[in-house]
């Protein structure tokens, strides 16, 4: 009864992810579990700071000098937006687990809504350390 | 053919008897990160550009090294929870499922051990 003799018939499978069109909340959803594996390497960068910072200038100096690099920079972009977006669209789970937001229209505007500022977040934090907005505990 | 019931097989397998509490927990972490990562942040923002001398200032200040130590803390918990449902998600070979969950718990524990020791070393300054 539990096991039934697994057979190669060739019975139709049912459709996987690549038949459907993809709506925004399926967008949001994995790309939430993406942005939370990417984390795991964002943590590692913040470790190396603390790290870096507790062995002396050199060692800092070597990692702001890495950190300021083309491919740093990029990395570290890659590590702001994903952090910028899992906080906020973590923001949007957490009010699903209070039974709020769960109406398909108002999920898609702040599916959109989850991307439109976690973007536009990542672009502030970069403008401001650019600019030189930053830096005001220096 | 096993004589184990479906039951019991369940109960033997993944996050039986847990899973209330691996949900809670992660939801609990997860709200006291919203606040951290704000601060966190405004902190980065606030150190952009700055010697390794003003970096040990405001780490050593003991509010700046109890929040970073409690986002640090909290997020790599938060992080060995989510890679945990990935894991369990993804990986259905028990051995390589069960390796994969001591390197999951293994390297947040060894970061955390990390960031502890280099703010306990800002802190008394050596």
């Amino acid at each position: 009864m539990a096991e039934e003799p697994q057979r190669q018939a060739s019975r139709p499978l049912s459709p996987f992810l690549t038949i459907y069109r993809w709506p925004i909340t399926m967008a949001t959803s994995i790309v939430h579990r993406m942005t939370g594996v990417a984390l795991a390497g964002g943590v590692l960068i913040v470790a190396w700071w603390l790290w870096a910072a507790a062995n002396g200038p050199e060692t800092y100096n070597f990692f702001s000098d890495v950190i300021a690099t083309p491919l740093g920079q990029i990395v570290l972009f890659g590590f702001v937006w994903s952090l910028a977006y899992h906080c906020v669209n973590g923001i949007r789970h957490l009010a699903w687990d209070l039974g709020y937001g769960f109406a398909v229209p108002t999920a898609n505007a702040t599916g959109m809504l989850v991307f439109a500022l976690s973007i536009l977040l990542t672009a502030a934090a970069f403008a401001v350390a650019w600019l030189d907005f930053g830096g005001y505990y220096r | 053919m096993s004589l184990e019931t479906p039951l019991h097989k369940a109960q033997g397998l993944g996050p039986s008897h847990s899973g209330v509490g691996h949900f809670w927990t992660q939801r609990v972490t997860a709200v006291a990160l919203v606040p951290l990562a704000v601060w966190f942040a405004v902190s980065a923002l606030g150190l952009v550009g700055a010697r390794e001398a003003s970096v040990l200032i405001f780490l050593s200040n003991p509010l700046n090294a109890v929040l970073m130590a409690a986002f640090m803390l909290i997020s790599l918990y938060h992080m060995t929870l989510g890679l945990q449902e990935v894991i369990l998600d993804y990986i259905p070979h028990p051995g390589f499922k069960f390796f994969l969950m001591l390197v999951n718990w293994g390297f947040a524990l060894a970061v955390a051990a990390a960031c502890v020791l280099s703010l306990l070393r800002i802190a008394v300054g050596t």
